[in-house]
């Protein structure tokens, strides 16, 4: 018996380690001996519950992680942390600052000192936090569906690597996502090093390889004059919440004196988030952008006249005379889907017109390691059989790849090939290895932003799978051996021998999330080298149809990464508001020509090549183009994910990465069942939304404040002095000028507020939970309307409708005006939703929070109550951060700060649209937008005296172009 | 026991018709205490015919889909129905004022018409009475159902908790409990006070050891005395009073529930009278629905003559016609406030997705009832019976329109959406109504279905039974 006391099973005091992984199953622990006594049995059952008692407690991480405002030695349960660490998009970083309780990462913000963050996030990556408690993520090594340890991997990677040496690795080949770590970048020139006749190669379907080296920082806060050649700046770009920061800055107007507002132009074939704001808008297809180009091109002095475009000759006489009436303060900015021609030629008109240095300046280019080739060359010689390992670091090719391409069969051909992703997805399928990727919260790395500003991504949980980075995967490649990817990291920053000062310089940059101090030792990399098959990657045209195919990434899964995160499949798309599935976007002018309906399905054939899709006729569609969301349909995903949408990629080639001519489509009969959450978007002259111009507005400052909607404080049979509120008075105003539609704060109030995902059916009958909505209303003609957002979370009313009929008193006033609901007392009657003039209020139909899985489980805010079913649930104006200011401010024997309680949808919002305060402090940045002549109450004539108001929505107008139009 | 027996007073007159033409007689010719007692006492004491049979049996089937429909509801939720964000009320509202409407014909009947000293009530009031007391059940439990944690239904009651928590007296639901829960009682205390003296009459005449128990239980000992029939006729009247304001206050209180909110088509004036009409309305149709065929089975004709089925087929015009009325100034109101709200929740009841709905709505309630007009049609049974079954399920529509068209379309077009009911909705009101019948049938089986003593009252006073 004595022998058992050594026992790695019983004996807890040396616990099992993954660095030591390959001994997990150390000899003998997994078979049961023979002479089993009742003593040991009881032993090992003890032992097995102990086991399971702690494998369920969320581990630490053993390295140290820096807290940006407090230490870590301070881990209070139940008092959360905040890590600044950054994540990537395309390769380009976004700064973060992650919340975690306990070492559980539950929320996501935006890191205020990070340059491409500025406190915001994007949808992405607040439904990030999700994708690292997905169940379905891959969490184990396999290879051919067998589990593996990671040391299994380790030696077969060896095994493979080892004959490669002596040719210098000429049949080894990497194939990468754009990545942008210097680390793993210096890992990779290593790698190159190593093997120097390896190669190596970035495909990315959502890739910018047509801006080349014309990649240009804007400088949106200076800007009069924006023209957009079908650029999503404000959603979709690297630089996108940036961006929507400097717009919203030259947009914002709160007083009439002083009011200055840019006016920007968009030239865009399908309706984007950054086309919907702008003051002209037109509707052309995407060849025709570069036409009208060059005809304001010609008009500047760059280039020679394209035939004149008859249609849109008002939108093109306004941009020039607004350009050349503001040289030096104007930006022009083309899509990353439009020919490089087209950059050049924006290029030189931002030089034309002096933009150059003032609101435009170069990027700076990313040094890459050499050896790259092509990706269609790197197909080429997969195709022909000549290589013998290939790593997949990330992305999903099978899926993603032109489909001219064949890549599923040319990987066919590799001898080798190993897969290393979060997901086990298509690619993984086919691939000999899988190896897990750690999410980006679970392990160290580096990257860099879209301005060249650097950041460390620090970890907040150890990998709660199997998963390994990419830096220990290259570091294997180069030592044979893995170190773990915080010493990698670490060691690139600090050398060798760190210098004295570096440790405090480390966890200066660990806790600002920037790196500012440090600078990495410079690295073998080289410029970029072009890409010499970019030529094929251009879009021909040479059909004869009329119609013109458009591919986009969708605006919630991007290029299909996220098809398994439920907070973005049910997230409505923008203008459709589609849930759970991807739809051609037809025009309306199409729909009428060919008899389709929303939800008909069609047959597409492009090139030869057919696909079945449902149609959405979307309002602001270019007449003859037809937009194919990518990243739907996936095949090997998980269960969310699984038969959702079609998949466009099936279409899309290698001439025609984002749009060409030669579409046919042909009605099939077939309907197929598409949910939205908006049906309706006129707002048919109701008191909901005020919209207005600049130059109205200068007129008649007062325009959006009817008297009949502004009834006195009294006009009440009640004392409406009743309730002073002596202490706080909470408030809040959206600014719709500056609300972008992004959605930002719909998927930050979900990661906040524990609100569940409710599925495509549940959404179909209009019991989608979402705390704030982003409603869009189209105003003028149906072809090409002017749209406006308008987020509506609860009004915590004043004189409440709801509070009157609840008849147990489970929606109440609070000392401070908050309208708060009472869980406990709910008892489902839902009576104040029907007397909720703004719709606000979510009810739980059913469970929806039954069958979560337990890592789902984590995600949780442990501040916010999870509703079960039957209840009535509502924005509370984030009221578990307002009791965390009140408990800070009341240890300090203080006030709360004005901007020291931030509710969530406002913490996001790239736009700061959303602003939160103390309506007793009259200092407070919300009373000074709420004493604004553009602050109006919604349904304001219903004397509900809502706490949360907007503020009107303007127009700046060209009275040129705006005269040509209507 | 003897005093039933003594006067075999005869009414000895032939049909008579007053100068309209309208039917006088509430007994036909040659009615006895004898043939009365007969007709009505051995009902619950013998078998059963045919049938009734038949009828309980499919109520009793419908029943048990109500079982299922209720079971699943409690296991999964009340997202098993149609209901959503906006339409938050759905097909068990409708049907809780639905069956509360239906519920009032019985008092209105007992209470008002007794205090009006009408005696045309004498052969319906008993139906009427049961009907109401089944109705108010089938409502009763539709808030119940309708709750998202009904376990927690008690929560409404003011009842004294620990937590020192109350119902919010401001909201309607609070004074629906109330004014539900009164009714019930009082209607329920209403028909059994009536049926004391005729249970004494079953039990007098019953023949069988175990019907004598029971029925000589529910007697309460009923002996007949001049005491016993004093107190009980002050008691009768004081009750009826008591349940005459309820008549009215109930489907106000009910009404209120809409009116109180400020969504447009519910928050209006006129709904108080406008919904006690309505109530009566159906109240009085469903009456019909249930006399005719039992008259036909039992063969009442002699005891429910063709002039009860004239009369309330002549309150069931006036009502239709106040209800006429109240849509009249529903759309009238609309149009003259200029509230683009109201104005649009008028046009889109009328001309949007559930425009249908309303006109078939304005063809039952409002047009075929004109039927009535015509004297023949309100003697001849069937087609009376055809017009009340048009008047119930145009009732029903009137508050699904009410409900259902107001919520889906309100203040912010960017949430409206429709409301499709799933079987489970359908189940639960065709669930309702085998309720309702499977009580109804159990009533006429052991229940002396028409009041004995006042149709004896008739039969000594002919003079009551003749006149208009």
């Amino acid at each position: 018996m004595n022998h058992d006391e050594h026992s790695p099973i019983t004996d807890h005091r040396s616990p099992i380690t993954r660095t030591n992984s390959s001994d997990e199953f150390a000899a003998g622990a997994g078979e049961w001996s023979e002479g089993l006594s009742r003593r040991e049995f009881l032993r090992l059952a003890g032992a097995t519950l102990a086991l399971a008692g702690f494998s369920s407690c969320t581990k630490q991480p053993p390295e140290k992680i820096v807290p940006y405002v407090r230490q870590p030695e301070i881990v209070i349960p139940g008092k959360p942390l905040r890590f600044a660490t950054a994540t990537q998009y395309g390769g380009f970083a976004q700064g973060l600052l992650v919340t975690g309780y306990e070492g559980r990462p539950t929320k996501i913000e935006g890191n205020p000192t990070h340059p491409a963050s500025l406190g915001a996030t994007s949808v992405w990556a607040q439904a990030d936090v999700l994708d690292l408690y997905d169940p379905d993520r891959a969490q184990t090594v396999t290879t051919g569906g067998a589990i593996r340890a990671i040391g299994d991997f380790w030696n077969a990677l060896n095994l493979a690597l080892e004959p490669l040496r002596s040719s210098g690795g000429a049949e080894f080949r990497i194939l990468t996502e754009p990545i942008s770590s210097p680390t793993l970048l210096a890992q990779l020139a290593r790698v190159m090093q190593n093997f120097p006749q390896a190669r190596w190669c970035i495909w990315d379907p959502l890739n910018r390889d047509n801006l080349g080296d014309a990649e240009v920082i804007c400088d949106f806060s200076k800007a009069k004059i924006v023209v957009s050649f079908d650029s999503d700046f404000l959603y979709a770009h690297p630089y996108a919440l940036r961006y929507a920061r400097d717009f919203a800055k030259s947009r914002r107007v709160v007083e009439p004196e002083g009011a200055g507002m840019n006016r920007f132009y968009a030239a865009e074939p399908t309706l984007t988030i950054t086309g919907s704001n702008a003051d002209h808008r037109i509707a052309v297809s995407s060849r025709e952008v570069l036409p009208l180009a060059k005809q304001i091109a010609a008009a500047l002095g760059v280039g020679v006249a394209a035939r004149r475009n008859g249609e849109h000759e008002g939108w093109v006489k306004g941009v020039i005379q607004d350009l050349q009436a503001n040289r030096g303060r104007s930006v022009l900015i083309a899509s990353e889907t439009q020919p490089p021609e087209l950059h050049a030629l924006v290029a030189e008109m931002n030089a034309a017109l002096g933009n150059v240095g003032k609101t435009v300046s170069p990027a700076p280019v990313l040094p890459l390691p050499p050896n790259r080739i092509a990706f269609p060359d790197l197909v080429e010689e997969m195709k022909r059989g000549a290589i013998n390992l290939m790593i997949v670091l990330g992305g999903n090719p099978r899926y993603d790849a032109p489909v001219d391409f064949n890549f599923a069969d040319a990987f066919k051909k590799v001898n080798l090939r190993i897969h290393h992703s979060v997901h086990f997805n298509e690619t993984s399928r086919y691939s000999h290895w899988h190896v897990p990727a750690a999410h980006f919260l679970e392990s160290w790395s580096d990257t860099r932003a879209f301005d060249g500003s650097t950041s460390i991504v620090q970890p907040l949980i150890e990998p709660m799978y199997a998963g390994v980075s990419a830096h220990e995967i290259l570091e294997t490649v180069n030592e044979r051996s893995p170190r773990s990817a915080y010493e990698i990291v670490r060691n690139h920053w600090g050398g060798p021998q760190p210098a004295p000062d570096f440790e405090a310089k480390w966890r200066k940059t660990l806790s600002d999330g920037v790196v500012k101090e440090m600078t990495a030792p410079a690295a073998d990399l080289t410029s970029q080298v072009h890409a010499s098959s970019a030529s094929t990657l251009q879009p021909v045209n040479g059909s004869t149809s009329d119609l013109e195919i458009l591919f986009r990434p969708d605006v919630s899964l991007r290029d299909g990464r996220y098809a398994n995160n439920g907070w973005l499949q049910e997230l409505p798309q923008r203008f459709s508001s589609l849930t759970w599935d991807n739809a051609a976007l037809i025009s309306p002018e199409l729909a009428e020509k060919q008899h389709l309906e929303n939800g008909d399905v069609i047959e597409l054939t492009f090139r030869g090549r057919k696909l079945r899709a449902p149609v959405w006729i979307q309002s602001g569609q270019a007449k003859n183009s037809v937009t194919l969301p990518l990243g739907y349909g996936r095949e090997i995903v998980g269960r969310i994910g699984r038969n959702v949408g079609f998949n466009a990629y099936a279409l899309r080639t290698s001439d025609a990465l984002w749009f060409a001519h030669g579409l046919t489509i042909r009605k099939t009969g077939d309907r197929h069942w598409l949910v939205t959450t908006q049906h309706h978007h006129d707002v048919a002259g109701r008191g909901i939304l005020h919209d207005g111009t600049l130059a109205g507005f200068l007129a008649d400052p007062h325009f959006a404040q009817k008297p009949e909607q502004r009834p006195p404080r009294d006009y009440t049979l009640y004392n409406p002095d009743e309730f002073p509120y002596k202490s706080y008075k909470w408030g809040m105003v959206v600014d719709l000028n500056v609300c972008i539609g992004c959605q930002a704060c719909t998927i930050a109030c979900q990661a906040e507020n524990n609100i569940p995902i409710v599925g495509k059916q549940q959404v179909s009958v209009h019991r989608e939970m979402h705390w704030i909505r982003v409603s869009t209303y189209y105003s003028g003609v149906k072809e090409n309307p002017s749209i406006t957002h308008q987020p509506v979370p609860c009004m915590h009313c004043e004189n409440a409708p709801c509070e009157l009929v609840c008849p147990v008193g489970a929606t109440v006033h609070d000392n401070e005006g908050l309208n708060v609901q009472v869980y406990n007392r709910c008892v489902g009657t839902r009576y104040c939703s029907n007397n909720c003039p703004y719709k606000v209020r979510r009810f739980n139909f059913l469970e929806y929070n039954s069958g979560l899985s337990p890592s789902v489980k984590l995600v949780k805010n442990p501040d916010v109550t999870v509703r079960s079913r039957g209840v009535m649930e509502k924005c509370t104006y984030c009221i578990q951060r307002i009791n965390a200011a009140r408990i800070t401010a009341e240890l300090e024997q203080r006030k709360i700060r004005d901007g020291e309680i931030v509710p969530a949808c406002a913490q996001v919002c790239p736009a700061e649209a959303i602003s939160f305060g103390d309506m007793n402090d009259p200092q407070s940045r919300l009373m000074r937008l709420k004493r604004s002549p553009l602050n109006y109450w919604m349904l304001g004539e219903l004397n509900t005296q809502p706490r949360t108001s907007y503020l009107a929505k303007l127009r700046n107008l060209n009275p040129d172009v705006a005269n040509a139009y209507r | 026991m003897h005093t039933q027996n003594r006067s075999p007073n005869t009414v000895d007159r032939s049909q008579s018709f007053s100068p309209l033409g309208y039917p006088t007689n509430l007994l036909t010719p040659g009615q006895t205490y004898a043939t009365v007692n007969q007709t009505i006492a051995d009902i619950p004491l013998k078998r059963a015919p045919g049938p009734w049979w038949v009828g309980f049996i499919i109520s009793f089937l419908l029943l048990m889909m109500f079982l299922v429909a209720v079971t699943w509801l409690f296991w999964k939720g009340v997202g098993v129905w149609g209901i959503n964000i906006p339409v938050a009320w759905g097909f068990a509202i409708v049907n809780f004022v639905w069956w509360v409407g239906i519920a009032h014909a019985g008092t209105f009947i007992s209470a008002i018409l007794l205090l009006l000293f009408q005696p045309w009530r004498t052969a319906i009031n008993r139906f009427t009475e049961a009907m109401t007391l089944f109705a108010v059940c089938c409502a009763g439990l539709m808030p119940l159902f309708h709750l998202g944690r009904p376990w927690v239904f008690y929560w409404l009651f003011p009842y004294p908790d620990t937590m020192r928590l109350w119902p919010q007296f401001r909201s309607p639901l609070v004074w629906d409990v109330f004014a539900v829960g009164t009714y019930f009682t009082i209607s329920l205390l209403f028909w059994y006070l009536g049926l004391v003296p005729d249970l004494a009459t079953v039990r007098d005449r019953a023949k069988k050891l175990w019907q004598k128990k029971v029925y000589g239980f529910f007697a309460l000992g009923w002996r007949n005395s001049a005491s016993h029939w004093q107190r009980h006729q002050i008691a009768y009247l004081l009750l009826a009073g008591l349940a005459t304001p309820l008549v009215l206050s109930v489907h106000s209180v009910v009404s209120f529930d809409f009116a109180v909110a400020i969504v447009p088509g519910w928050h209006s004036t006129i709904f108080p009278p406008y919904f006690v009409a309505g109530a009566i309305y159906s109240g009085f149709a469903m009456s019909l629905n249930i006399v005719i065929p039992v008259r036909k089975i039992y063969h009442l004709e002699n005891l429910i003559t063709d002039r009860y089925l004239n009369n309330m087929a002549n309150i069931m015009l006036v009502t239709g016609m106040i209800v006429a009325y109240g849509y009249f100034i529903e759309a009238l109101m609309a149009w003259y406030s200029g509230d683009i709200f109201e104005i649009y929740m008028m046009t889109n009841r009328a001309f949007g997705p559930y425009g249908w709905v309303f006109w078939v709505l304005m063809l039952f309630n409002v047009l075929v009832p004109q039927a009535l007009w015509s004297g023949r049609i309100r003697r001849n049974p069937v087609l009376l019976f055809i017009v009340a079954l048009f008047i119930n399920a145009g009732m029903w529509i009137e508050r699904f329109v009410i409900v259902i068209t107001s919520l889906h379309r309100d203040f912010p077009p960017s949430m409206w959406a429709m409301f499709y009911p799933t079987k489970w909705d359908w189940m639960t009101l065709f669930g309702s109504v085998g309720l309702f019948l499977t009580l109804q049938f159990l009533f006429i089986r052991f229940v002396p279905m028409i009041s004995i003593s006042e149709t004896r009252e008739l039969v000594a006073e002919p003079q009551k039974a003749n006149t208009l």
